[in-house]
């Protein structure tokens, strides 16, 4: 077995408009091991939404490579995609939920897709409410739910297929503290009882601090730093994660981490 | 009774009588005939033009850009007619299809050519409405092309789609008043014969009161469904 799960070698993507081309991602490196939750922070604008969405191929990538586990995700055909993007969760700051369906049927969709049984879906979704503790709202429409339950569905339905990775892509920017908190504490929880390895994108220190094990610093398309989070507290080398660290630091200062 | 000699009272009073309305309600008949069957295809056609424009896009599931630009041109072409010259133009084509270029049926080709390339317009500007996260999530899922069309953007839509497909049904109805000086019959034809020509102006109001009360109908019905499904999924 390879020592990394996840491993992204020199990913380049340029958006282009008629104007002007910009580069949002300048060979990008990042390994990620088994089971770790990863978490990359950076300022609005770094290139961190493009990145994790290149890893999914949401975002077709220009050149590079992404292999999860033993499959060369950059090399699969679309429906060996649709197969692989099953195994791989992911999880939105708008939720991205269906409004048309109830938390039941949003659930439900993934598991549709990969034609399970009634009685089989019913059953999974029992055990994710469960796990993501709303039972109560199996029938409610999204409409009906607060932000942090709503991100909880989109939680049970992105774990619904069990997947082996979780993309996480500014899941707890539109939440409030305390919500945050409680989502975190969920995904924190889902990744030790199902060793799930996660992505986690943000823009904000306190949640890398408070959920991750490694963390990359990303900056205009480039990874200047990564380590565990400890070492990047203690020893920060470039001047975006010192950046971040008196930011963090001001905060709690003010008392503004609970 | 004319607003020459009669007083608007009298006139209005008499647009309810027995007598002028022996001759709206046959009208009215032809009218709802060719209402109902031009939207029915307007509905039809109109959805799938809408939706090809949609997904042949750029942005689209199915990107194919010449095509796209291709149908946005048609549909402009026939959207930049005014509905007096498509009906016009489509007589000789009515001519071809039916054998004969007057009557509810041929009208009904020219309603169908006038305003499918509106609704389709009015679907596309629906369609595009949906939050792109959610199409992105489906994908994201592994959700293949054809079930993100029918399971999220045609159902995500729906109230959107229903509020368009009632401006549709309106101008169908307004363009068959119009049509009715083409020799379609209906309530456009009593309103041009005996209100303009010969001046029955009892006739005319109850004309008008008949597309009053019609179109004031169709809109209730279309808010009424969809306020009812944004209320189901408390959107509102």
């Amino acid at each position: 077995m390879e020592e990394y799960f996840i491993e992204v070698k020199n990913l380049c993507k340029t958006f282009h408009n008629k104007k002007s081309s910009v580069q949002v991602l300048k060979g990008i490196d990042l390994e990620v091991k088994k089971g770790e939750i990863y978490g990359i922070v950076g300022f609005s604008g770094a290139g961190k939404s493009t990145l994790v969405r290149c890893i999914n191929r949401l975002e077709e990538p220009d050149g590079g490579t992404v292999r999860i586990g033993d499959k060369t995700v950059t090399s699969l055909n679309k429906k060996e995609l649709d197969l692989q993007r099953s195994k791989i969760g992911m999880i939105f700051q708008q939720f991205n939920l269906f409004d048309s369906m109830t938390v039941y049927e949003n659930i439900a969709y993934p598991l549709k897709i990969k034609k399970w049984k009634k009685e089989d879906i019913r059953k999974r979704i029992d055990e994710l409410l469960e796990l993501v503790g709303l039972t109560d709202k199996k029938d409610a429409y999204p409409g009906q739910l607060s932000g942090g339950q709503k991100q909880r569905v989109g939680i049970a339905r992105a774990l619904a297929n069990e997947p082996d990775v979780l993309l996480s892509d500014e899941a707890t920017s539109a939440l409030d503290p305390q919500t945050t908190i409680s989502v975190l504490d969920l995904i924190k929880e889902i990744n030790r009882k199902l060793g799930l390895t996660i992505i986690l994108i943000t823009h904000e220190l306190e949640v890398i601090k408070y959920t991750c094990d490694q963390v990359a610093v990303m900056e205009n398309g480039e990874l200047l730093e990564k380590g565990s989070v400890r070492e990047i507290f203690e020893n920060p080398k470039c001047e975006t994660a010192r950046n971040f660290i008196s930011v963090y630091n001001k905060l709690r200062a003010s008392g503004w981490e609970s | 009774m004319s607003l020459y000699k009669y007083s608007f009272w009298e006139v209005l009073m008499h647009s309810f009588s027995k007598e002028v309305w022996d001759q709206v309600i046959p009208a009215l008949g032809e009218t709802m005939y060719m209402v109902v069957i031009s939207s029915v295809f307007v509905l039809l056609f109109g959805v799938i033009l809408g939706l090809v424009v949609v997904l042949t896009g750029r942005e689209g599931l199915f990107p194919c850009v010449p095509l796209h630009t291709v149908l946005g041109a048609v549909i402009n072409c026939f959207r930049s007619l005014p509905q007096v010259i498509i009906i016009i133009v489509m007589l000789p084509v009515a001519r071809l299809l039916l054998g004969q270029s007057y009557g509810s049926n041929a009208c009904i080709i020219s309603l169908i050519a006038s305003c499918v390339p509106l609704f389709a317009r009015l679907v596309e500007s629906s369609l595009l409405e949906i939050d792109k996260g959610k199409i992105e999530a489906a994908k994201a899922m592994g959700s293949g092309n054809a079930r993100i069309l029918f399971r999220v953007m045609l159902p995500e839509t729906l109230p959107s789609l229903i509020r368009s497909f009632t401006n549709a049904v309106v101008i169908v109805i307004s363009m068959t008043a119009l049509a009715g000086s083409f020799g379609a019959g209906g309530i456009g034809y009593i309103a041009v014969t005996f209100g303009y020509t010969r001046y029955q102006h009892d006739l005319l109001f109850a004309t008008i009161i008949v597309l009053i009360i019609i179109v004031q109908a169709v809109q209730f019905c279309g808010d009424a469904c969809s306020k009812m499904i944004l209320k189901k999924r408390h959107l509102i």
